[in-house]
């Protein structure tokens, strides 16, 4: 079950013509697929249109009263290739995945799908992860699109205008027999805004006829001599076709200004952040008017050069707002302005940066220097307050080293925490060792307080990152594998790869039952029952099925003493062949949300429930903070010493503490000190615990009176 | 200048500066239902992604009123993020969340409202401090009431805490408070209620909110930041136990001697007396004051002889398994985690200690030769090594566990016979006669030499590492008498000693020191 459900909001995909959406853009987008009578969906998770995923798993019902299928894929390029079921049917289908690691996994099925082309709509819907707040390599999606010749949706971020989006890529997609890409940015999935709904729409061809009564063309399929037509026909048939549907269904924008002489070319996503720019330099008004003539490309690929001459004609220059490099836009512009012989200036990349997220400070700088160089009549640019300026300045530079960056960690109580602690104590035994890290919640090692992996090369890669690592060595690198990764590709890119060459490098597979980075959607391998998925597929299974002959599986990381004598042995064993640990305990996050209710339910109800915590005795801790090195937990965390004679803060663990024990466990293996204690309190308790609670409070309180009598004040 | 835009309103700006999993959305929620309930349209982004998990994270709002609105073709076109210099109203769940929003450029000294909480939740940097590695709060605090328009800066976790409820409800109660919103105090409640959750905590956590931001006058500049006394961080201030058995005061004569020290270093040795007298008798006080008196002779301003004071009661009183078994077991402790865990009259508490007794101190806590022979004897050492792998877990709250560290505690007569005192006692005795020798011709360094003590701490290999540094510093003396700054560089030392656990960067701090130094000749 992922992280957020979204068993509410989905009621409103049933809301009928004329009524008022209001929710986030990812709930809006899965409403315009069901009014464009979309018949299949399929994805893979990540944000930020994980909850893209999610919004699908639960709606999964009014999905199938539809007749819509929805598919969770194994991974990215599965997703696409789910899209074959529109070559050859005129069945609409769409999935979605992450930019730019997602089209990368994708591109296999992406290229075959584009060159054969399409008869059923086929739309692929990017969650554009650039910018604040990402956790990929800064790339852009725009180059994928016009190698594969993809037709490339970039709408503007409000939901009529992404809702709009989604049906008119389905209806380009027929067209033009191409499949078409629709990029959201992270803010615009997440934007909460309205749009008018429409009625949902069945659709009136199924996959059932399709599978009753199959259709095949050869010449759809990527083998020659097919595949030089596809590129012919690209050329020849498909971008004409897409160049004259986006020209007369007006997918691009054009919005009039009295300052005709010059204007500004956007991405439909930059329009929002290019308008308040031109606000804030009293060139527009919030409801949308602009002095500045603009040409919103809802459409970023093809370019259409007609509409481009249009706007370009007559202007002294244009400006182009494109996030993102290399500045394909730009240089196209370019390109077809000469052709057209038309001598506006082109402005964009000299006034707005090359690299890094377009913010509001950003655009409204490059607009001003724009507008100030061609029309310095028009901007009345009061020269901002110096007083506040310098009062801003002051003000930051006096906390320049008072504000740390405050990267993502392990959650309270993770079960991946202790895995790191037991390879820092091996190693303190064993020295450094290579370690290759994979994407999920275990990436966090690399930051404080265990700074631990080298690099990581791709989501189920972290076995593959240490492939060279098989030479005749007195340590074997380490490699670090999710469940999530393992099952999108790391079973055979990382294991089959690993037992098939013969190394002895170490695997370590966090199995924590969920794709917990992405919002903890369950995997094969989940014990959670999933009422519509296959779960409790063992990982050990699969591993020992491709080969692997030396597999530990421990079913509770937390404790450290094993991980750690686990670890120890297979870095030292001499067993050839790789070595897989499978570490194994429930994401908490997951966990508590599951239990928590569940506690506070029995508890009401009168059962005996025992809940444990930890805490520090602030007498016996000496402030050197080796605990908190070792674990990073946020619940462990600082407190100024009670203690006059001393300065340090003490360690103090938070009433946020899960009691999963690591701190105790760390604490005797480590061997660092006898300052945790665990407190288990007993609601409901029995008779019998009273009973015992009377005896000993009568021993122990008894000799506890003795010990005050001779114990002096320790504060007056 | 032209403007052909007849004057309309703007956007209301908000921005929201949270840690992941703080409820920062469901603040945001709650704006967008209280905006949209009031004839305003609301658009809210935020950036989930992975800084979900613990980082920090923006949720930004624009609120727009709908009769501003002129035909039905023109919705208002509203921001995906704040841009600065642009922000009405910066709400931070955090003191240093409010410090990052002035870096951002978000708050602004001609238009923000500054709503902060100003409790700390420690970054990791922070946390992994080897000594204190804490920010100075007060200079965030400045810099926050001099960065925005108007600031409304309280405690709201310790808020939130007391009404049993999330900061979320406090930040929104502030929000109301502060008057910035052009909806009344009966909206944001209705929001709540519409809201579902847990209603009856939110509204007593959004009224206490509403009520400490109007107590102070909301329409000056800069109100005055009411501090948690007396340290930031207000959950901690009642530590103290409250209902302990009372406990035998140590005897005022003996307090008394305190007041013959200079009068900075009174608080401090009337302290190590109480410790020292508490650690193991009132004749080891004295013992204490004895060795005080020399160096207070040598004092000039006050300085040497408080952080000696300090020092020594912290020497004389190491963590022995004597001390911690002593104080595990102490009524005043039992009932400081009842009230550190919530225990409530219903419910049952059990208390579990993590130790690990090695053999290293076992043999401590013997008489001299015995704990030396253990210790010498390979294979005595073998088979107590042996019994001693793994950390024992003792019920402190079960008569067993109890008893066992009665026992151990009640060994305490023994203790000046133990192997641990005998090295500590030299150890400290050759530390304090350094001290006084040093001061008599370097006075500053010897406060410094006095202060380095403080690297000796902790237990096992904590301990054994600390006492490397310390004797690393200590080797170094004779060069540092040499030169003029020896004191700065001392502290130096004693900082570098106190950057990792590896002793890296006080090698390469000492390697450096030690390099030929190339003055010019005067």
């Amino acid at each position: 079950m992922a992280e957020r459900s979204f068993e509410q909001e989905v009621e409103k995909l049933k809301l009928g013509a004329g009524a008022e959406f209001r929710g986030e853009g990812i709930l809006a987008i899965t409403k315009a697929l069901l009014e464009s009578g979309v018949s299949y969906v399929a994805g893979y998770q990540g944000a930020p249109i994980s909850h893209l995923m999610d919004v699908l798993a639960d709606a999964n019902d009014i999905l199938a009263e539809l007749g819509v299928h929805f598919e969770n894929s194994a991974n990215e390029a599965t997703a696409a290739a789910t899209l074959a079921a529109s070559v050859n049917y005129p069945l609409r289908g769409a999935v979605t995945f992450k930019s730019i690691v997602g089209v990368n996994v994708a591109s296999d099925a992406l290229s075959n799908l584009a060159s054969g082309g399409v008869t059923g709509g086929a739309l692929i819907i990017i969650g554009e992860d650039y910018g604040e707040g990402s956790s990929i390599m800064q790339e852009r999606v725009h180059p994928f699109a016009m190698k594969s010749q993809i037709w490339l949706l970039d709408p503007r971020p409000n939901l009529p205008s992404i809702v709009n989006a989604v049906k008119q890529g389905f209806a380009l997609s027929e067209a033009t027999n191409t499949p078409v890409m629709l990029e959201v940015r992270i803010r615009a999935c997440h934007v909460h805004g309205r749009f008018e709904t429409k009625d949902n729409v069945r659709p009136s061809y199924t996959l059932r006829d399709a599978m009753e009564s199959p259709r095949r063309q050869t010449d759809r399929i990527v083998l020659p001599p097919a595949s030089y037509l596809h590129e012919k026909e690209k050329i020849e048939t498909r971008w004409p076709a897409a160049v004259k549907f986006i020209e007369d269904h007006k997918l691009n924008e054009f919005f009039d200004g009295d300052l005709t002489d010059i204007g500004i070319v956007l991405q439909g996503g930059m329009y929002n952040t290019t308008l308040r720019a031109l606000e804030l330099a009293g060139l527009a008004d919030s409801l949308g008017h602009s002095r500045v003539p603009l040409y919103v490309l809802n459409v970023t690929y093809p370019l259409i050069d007609r509409e481009l001459v249009r706007f370009a004609q007559g202007k002294r220059a244009i400006l182009i707002v494109e996030e993102g490099q290399p500045e394909f836009i730009e240089q196209a512009v370019n390109t077809i302005l000469r052709r057209a012989d038309i001598q506006t200036q082109i402005e964009g990349k000299g006034l707005l940066p090359m690299a890094g997220e377009y913010t509001g400070g950003v655009v409204r700088d490059g607009v001003k220097a724009f507008v100030r160089a061609w029309r310095p009549d028009a901007i009345s640019d009061a020269p901002p307050s110096n007083e506040g300026a310098v009062r801003i300045a002051a003000a930051a530079k006096a906390i320049e080293h008072n504000v740390h960056p405050r990267p993502p960690s392990f959650c309270t109580g993770c079960p991946e925490r202790p895995i790191f602690t037991a390879l820092k104590l091996v190693e303190r035994e064993l020295g450094a060792h290579h370690v290759s890290c994979d994407i999920g919640c275990h990436l966090f090692s690399i930051l404080p307080p265990f700074n631990i992996g080298a690099t990581t090369m791709g989501y189920g890669l972290g076995g593959a990152g240490a492939s060279a690592f098989n030479a005749k060595a007195d340590r074997r690198a380490i490699a670090f594998l999710g469940d999530g990764g393992f099952w999108h590709n790391g079973l055979t890119s990382s294991i089959g790869n690993a037992v098939f060459n013969k190394s002895d490098n170490v695997h370590v597979i966090v199995d924590n039952g969920y794709t917990s980075a992405t919002g903890g959607q369950d995997v094969l391998s989940s014990k959670a029952d999933n009422k519509i998925r296959s779960t409790h597929n063992s990982i050990e299974k699969a591993v020992r099925g491709v080969g692997v002959e030396w597999v530990r599986t421990i079913t509770h990381t937390y404790d450290v003493g094993q991980m750690r004598d686990t670890l120890r042995e297979a870095l030292t064993t001499k067993e050839k062949g790789p070595k897989v640990i499978v570490a194994q305990s429930e994401c908490m996050l997951n966990k508590q949300r599951r239990e928590r209710p569940l506690m506070v339910k029995a508890i009401k109800g009168g059962e005996r429930v025992v809940r444990e915590r930890f805490g520090v005795d602030p007498d016996t801790c000496t402030g050197d903070h080796s605990c908190i090195r070792l674990s990073g937990c946020p619940s462990l965390t600082v407190a100024p010493n009670p203690d006059p004679l001393r300065t340090e803060p003490v360690t103090k663990v938070i009433n946020s503490c899960v009691g999963c024990g690591l701190c105790g466990e760390v604490a005797h293996a480590a061997v660092l000190c006898p300052s945790f204690y665990r407190a288990s309190i007993i609601n409901n308790p029995s008779r019998w615990d009273h009973l015992k609670a009377r005896l000993r409070n009568a021993v122990i309180g008894f000799l506890q009176r003795r010990i005050a009598a001779r114990q002096f004040a320790a504060a007056a | 200048m032209n403007a052909p835009f007849p004057q309309r309103p703007r956007p209301i700006t908000i921005a929201i500066l949270a840690m992941g999993g703080e409820g920062g959305g469901v603040l945001a929620d709650w704006i967008v239902d209280l905006a949209e309930s009031n004839r305003y349209i609301a658009q809210l982004t935020s950036v989930p992604g992975v800084a979900q998990r613990t980082g920090a994270t923006i949720y930004y709002l624009e609120l727009y009123p709908r009769a501003g609105i002129t035909d039905a073709a023109h919705e208002p076109v509203l921001a995906l993020m704040p841009t600065p210099g642009d922000v009405d109203i910066v709400i931070a769940s955090e003191l240093m969340e409010a410090g990052r929003a002035i870096q951002r450029g978000l708050i602004t000294p001609d238009r923000t409202t500054l709503i902060a909480s100003i409790n700390r939740v420690f970054s990791m940097t922070e946390r992994i401090a080897m000594a204190d590695g804490r920010v100075d709060a007060e200079k965030l605090i400045e810099a926050c009431r001099s960065a925005a328009k108007t600031m409304h800066a309280f405690d709201m976790a310790a808020i939130a805490e007391a009404t049993g409820s999330v900061i979320s409800a406090v930040l929104f109660g502030a929000i109301a408070g502060a008057g910035v919103l052009p909806f009344p105090r009966q909206a944001f409640e209705g929001a709540i209620k519409r809201g579902g959750k847990g209603i009856a905590a939110s509204v007593a956590a959004f009224t206490a909110g509403f009520e400490a931001t109007t107590a102070g006058d909301a329409t000056v500049k800069t109100p005055a930041v009411t501090l948690p006394p007396p340290t930031l961080d207000g959950q901690d201030s009642d530590e103290t136990p409250t209902r302990a058995p009372p406990h035998k005061p140590v005897p005022a004569e003996l307090l008394e001697e305190a007041e013959k020290f200079p009068p900075a270093a009174r608080a401090i040795v009337r302290a190590g007396i109480e410790r020292t007298a508490d650690y193991q008798s009132l004749a080891y006080a004295r013992l204490y004051l004895d060795r005080l008196a020399p160096v207070a002779k040598a004092d000039s301003d006050g300085r040497l002889i408080t952080e000696t004071a300090r020092q020594l009661a912290l020497g004389m009183t190491y963590e022995d398994t004597i001390r911690v078994a002593e104080l595990k077991i102490r009524p005043s402790r039992f009932q400081r985690v009842r009230e550190e865990v919530r225990v409530n009259d219903g419910q049952i508490l059990e208390i579990a200690e993590f130790m690990h007794p090695r053999t290293q101190e076992i043999a401590d806590t013997l008489p001299a030769p015995l704990g030396r022979f253990i210790l010498h004897t390979g294979w005595m050492r073998g088979l107590i090594d042996r019994l001693t792998r793994k950390g024992r877990v003792v019920k402190t709250s079960s008569l067993r566990g109890f008893l066992l560290l009665y026992i151990v505690a009640s060994l305490k007569p023994l203790r000046p016979r133990s192997l641990r005192y005998e090295v500590e006692n030299a150890h400290l005795v050759e530390w304090l006669a350094t001290v006084q020798r040093i001061a008599a011709t370097h006075y500053d360094l010897a406060v410094e030499v006095a202060a380095a003590r403080n690297l000796v701490k902790g237990y096992g290999d904590t301990h054994e590492r600390g006492r490397r540094c310390f004797d690393a510093l200590i080797a170094m003396l004779p060069a540092l008498s040499q030169r003029p700054d020896g004191a700065a560089q001392l502290a130096a030392l004693r900082k570098a000693a106190n950057a990792d656990d590896t002793g890296a960067a006080l090698e390469a701090a000492i390697a450096k020191m030690k390099e030929p130094q190339l003055e010019p000749s005067s």
